[in-house]
């Protein structure tokens, strides 16, 4: 590669099809290491699939790929463990303890006993959840399951995390809280890939791209995106681009 | 009525384009009739058998004689007393019949080798009708009315039973709960329709799935097994409908506790289907059950059920022989009706 | 004229929880009425009540002059009710639905057809296609479609617009604009601040209890408070000096920017200096303007 900037996730002519259906229409786009990246689109434009692809959960009809230094299409299987995943509809499992949900997904990562004590005892640490690690998950409050989803989804240290939607529905006050968990995350160097319909959000991001129809209409930082498509926000911009969608479904 | 229509409309929609849980539902009480009635048989064929006598006379070889024609027996001749232990036991026989003749009167023993139970207990039915019969003393009831012991004809009533619990239960408890899961529950419930007509447009579409079932099954069991057509079939449709209301009374009742589809399964298959299977007297019978199992037997409807359908169907009583069965089977049926409507009304509220 | 919902002192329970609190407010015919606050914070609640499908533990709520509780089955057919999760049959047609709908309010299709014309009439080129293989937006239609067919005098929809995107979202609200000019009031929750704006009034809740009740505009105006935006190359850092600073009340993410919240001892050119001086690049701080957003914050604060 050219430059010196470390790409955790490189896509080339990414397409999925589903019968005469094309969903994922020839995506291309790299995303660096410790960049947060967000993935923008309407709803049916694509983003679940191509995401699905990028976490190898579903194989392209054309094009390749590289996520985390594994290949999309023949390394598949080795993507899983190095990439963490978060959505909105499901994270944890509420009658579990918090300690018993990240002792079992840290062991289905293969992380041994004594590994996952000290990123245990870090994570409530950190969190400040100590009195919290006996709760059962569904008597805590949404803000801290939130992070602690967070915190279980890149308990292996895992060189990019997939957060889908991760703010939905979410109040003001803990959807903020959340992104500084992300900023911190992305300074240690984790590379963030996020989905959100929170537009305000999509400025937080180092780059956005925006998919309509299955491809990549807009990709750019925030700044430079406002500036192309003369927009004093995101929203702007979103509904200028999302605009020409022809697709209605 | 237009609403009760598009009810029903609805539900039947549901119910064939699921087109999984239509074919388990059609296909099912086929396999189960099949099952029962062909591969999973109680009948012992090829029984080897040994006798030992102390004197040989006409009496005797008339009961060797009925013994070696039977198609159940496979009769090995005459041994001496001290050879039968080790006989039975390097398995070269199943049974030893012992013929004592005293003053010309017979006196018998059995042997059997009883480590397959089952097998023990129907040779040793088998041979005691041979000796009753030969002695022309008393008839057994059990035989009278299936002379062969056939067990496939046995089944049809247990299997009538656990069909109608799946099918109305099950799946009106499950259908009215994956309506409360995703809500459209709520929607029914504030349209300005009555709870009672939402029961109805629930209730009718399995009723007359449940129908179709019993027709098929019918059929099936007067073609294919042979059941003989008699009267009673009359009483017979019209038991397995009180019996198929209050199967739809149980789903009601079940929808009305639980909230989720998962719940509504198990609770009916644990609460409902496995009593069924196991206390109704449809494998096990009643009267061999300790006294506990049998109280708690008696509050299982499918046992009332089983025994009106062995009445009608086996020994082709009138309807009048079930009169207890059927008024126990319609106050059961009253009961939970009642308090299902009462609990759905209550939640709809 | 009764008001077109009077809710008075409603408080509901689910054993130790407290979904409502002593809640009251009221909405006027035709208004466009918004329920603004997140997951949880006792909104679908009240909408069961009001929808008449759960009774309050106390208070009364009374929907053009009835009671929720002793007049249900009257208010059913007045009402419009589009729940939290759009309920929609999956496995049948768009037609099967809207066509069940009809019946089960003993309309036809037709009678109202005016009214759900606009939601309506992108879903017409489809009639077969399944609820469940219709998209977020789409499906949302169709459920309003639905929750209209029988021309209610007062919809109430529970968060419509939740999981949709932001073009489908400004879509749906100019579709609502156009049913309140044909008469209907309006009640709309989201967990989205943004829209708020869209309604004539809003209601703040939060924790089961109403915050404040007002026109978006009167609302932001009692924010009153000592807003900045602040910005710098490294956001993050900047947000945490900004947090350690005592004359800095509150500080949060804010789009591109940050919002500070400074006492009154805060002096924008003294706070860049400092932060100039520690490190930070192109800081920048100037006079922010609040919005609903902040005014949430700010009562979320001092709850």
């Amino acid at each position: 590669m050219a430059n010196n900037v470390e790409k955790v996730i490189s896509v080339k002519n990414l397409t999925k099809r589903f019968g005469n259906f094309t969903a994922v229409d020839h995506i291309s786009f790299d995303v660096s290491k410790g960049e947060i990246f967000g993935f923008l689109g309407a709803n049916g434009a694509g983003k679940t699939t191509a995401m699905r692809m990028l976490c190898g959960l579903s194989r392209p009809s054309d094009g390749d790929g590289q996520v985390a230094g594994c290949d999309i299409i023949s390394q598949s299987e080795m993507i899983k463990t190095r990439i963490g995943y978060m959505s909105q509809k499901f994270s944890l499992y509420a009658n579990l303890t918090v300690e018993e949900n990240l002792r079992l997904f840290a062991t289905i990562y293969g992380m041994t006993d004594s590994r996952i004590k000290t990123a245990a005892d870090n994570i409530f640490q950190e969190l400040g959840m100590e009195n919290l690690r006996r709760s059962y998950v569904k008597d805590i409050p949404v803000g801290w399951r939130q992070k602690l989803a967070f915190a279980t989804a890149t308990i292996h240290r895992p060189e990019v995390v997939f957060l889908d939607e991760p703010t939905g529905g979410v109040d003001p006050v803990t959807r903020r809280k959340f992104w500084e968990l992300i900023y911190k995350a992305s300074s240690d160097g984790m590379t963030v890939f996020v989905t959100t319909h929170y537009l305000d959000e999509a400025e937080y991001c180092n780059r956005i791209s925006i998919m309509v129809d299955g491809k990549i209409s807009a990709l750019d930082s925030p700044a430079a995106l406002k500036e192309k498509y003369h927009a004093s926000t995101i929203d702007e911009v979103f509904r200028i681009v999302a605009n020409d969608a022809k697709r209605n479904e | 009525m237009a609403i009760l229509k598009s009810l029903i409309k609805k539900e039947a929609l549901h119910i064939i384009r699921d087109k999984r849980t239509m074919v388990i539902t059609l296909l099912m009480p086929l396999i189960l009739l099949i099952l029962f009635g062909f591969a999973i048989s109680t009948e012992v064929n090829d029984v080897r058998i040994v006798a030992v006598t102390n004197q040989h006379n006409d009496m005797t070889r008339n009961i060797l004689q009925r013994i070696s024609s039977n198609s159940y027996f496979t009769f090995q001749g005459l041994v001496s007393p001290t050879e039968v232990d080790s006989l039975l036991r390097i398995g070269y026989t199943d049974a030893a019949l012992f013929l004592k003749t005293d003053n010309g009167k017979i006196s018998s023993q059995i042997i059997v080798d009883a480590s397959n139970t089952n097998m023990a207990q129907t040779v040793t039915g088998y041979i005691q009708g041979i000796l009753n019969d030969s002695s022309a003393s008393n008839a057994l009831t059990y035989t009278l009315y299936n002379p062969q012991m056939k067990s496939a004809y046995n089944f049809v009533p247990g299997i009538l039973g656990m069909i109608f619990i799946l099918i109305c239960a099950i799946m009106t408890s499950v259908s009215i709960v994956r309506e409360k899961e995703t809500g459209t529950m709520d929607l029914l419930l504030i349209s300005p329709i009555k709870p009672s007509t939402i029961i109805l447009g629930k209730l009718i579409p399995y009723f007359l799935l449940s129908c179709l079932i019993l027709a098929t099954m019918l059929l099936m069991a007067y073609t294919l097994l042979g059941l003989p057509v008699s009267a009673s079939i009359v009483s017979v449709v019209l038991v397995t409908l009180l019996y198929i209301t209050l199967s739809l009374s149980i789903g009601l009742l079940v929808s009305t506790i639980v909230d989720t589809q998962l719940t509504a399964l198990i609770v009916s298959a644990v609460m409902f289907m496995l009593p069924v299977i196991m206390l109704s007297g449809m494998i096990f019978p009643v009267d061999n059950m300790p006294i506990a199992l049998q109280w708690i037997s008696s509050i299982i409807p499918a046992r009332w059920y089983i025994e009106a359908m062995r009445k009608l169907m086996i020994q082709q009583l009138e309807i009048n022989h079930i009169a207890k069965e059927a008024a126990i089977l319609s106050l059961m049926t009253a009961v939970l009706l009642i308090a299902a409507i009462r609990k759905f009304q209550l939640s709809a509220r | 004229m009764n008001p077109a919902i009077e809710i008075s002192g409603i408080t509901k329970r689910y054993g130790s929880l407290v979904a409502l609190d002593n809640v009251s407010f009221s909405v006027d015919r035709g208004e466009m009425f918004g329920l603004i606050g997140p997951d949880g914070s006792g909104k679908s609640s009240l909408y069961k009540i009001l929808a008449t499908l759960m009774s309050p533990d106390e208070g009364t709520a009374s929907i053009c002059g009835l009671d929720s509780v002793k007049d249900y089955r009257q208010l059913r057919s007045m009402i419009g009710y589009m729940p939290e999760k759009f309920s929609l049959y999956q496995d049948l047609s768009v037609e099967e639905n809207l066509n069940f709908f009809a019946a089960l309010f003993g309309v036809s299709i037709k009678d109202n057809y005016d009214l759900i014309a606009p939601v309506f009439s992108q879903l017409e080129r489809f009639p077969h296609r399944k609820a469940g293989a219709l998209s977020g937006g789409m499906k949302q239609k169709l459920a309003l479609s639905c929750a209209l067919i029988h021309k209610p005098e007062i919809l109430l929809l529970d968060e419509p617009t939740t999981g949709v995107d932001a073009v489908s979202r400004s879509e749906f609200w100019d579709m609502l604009s156009t049913l309140k000019k044909n008469g209907i009031t309006i009640l709309v929750s989201t967990s989205y601040m943004d829209e708020a704006t869209r309604c004539e009034r809003i209601a703040m809740i939060n924790k089961g209890k109403i915050l404040d009740v007002n026109t978006p505009d009167r609302l932001i105006s009692t924010l009153n408070e000592n807003l900045f935006n602040a910005s710098a190359t490294e956001m993050f850092s900047l947000l945490s000096r900004l947090r350690s600073m005592p004359e800095v009340i509150d500080c949060y993410t804010f789009g591109a920017t940050l919002h500070v919240v400074g006492s009154k001892e805060f002096n924008p050119d003294s706070v860049i200096a400092s932060l100039s001086a520690s490190g930070l690049h192109e800081v920048k701080i100037y006079p922010a303007k609040g919005d609903i957003e902040d005014l949430f914050i700010k009562l979320t604060r001092n709850g």
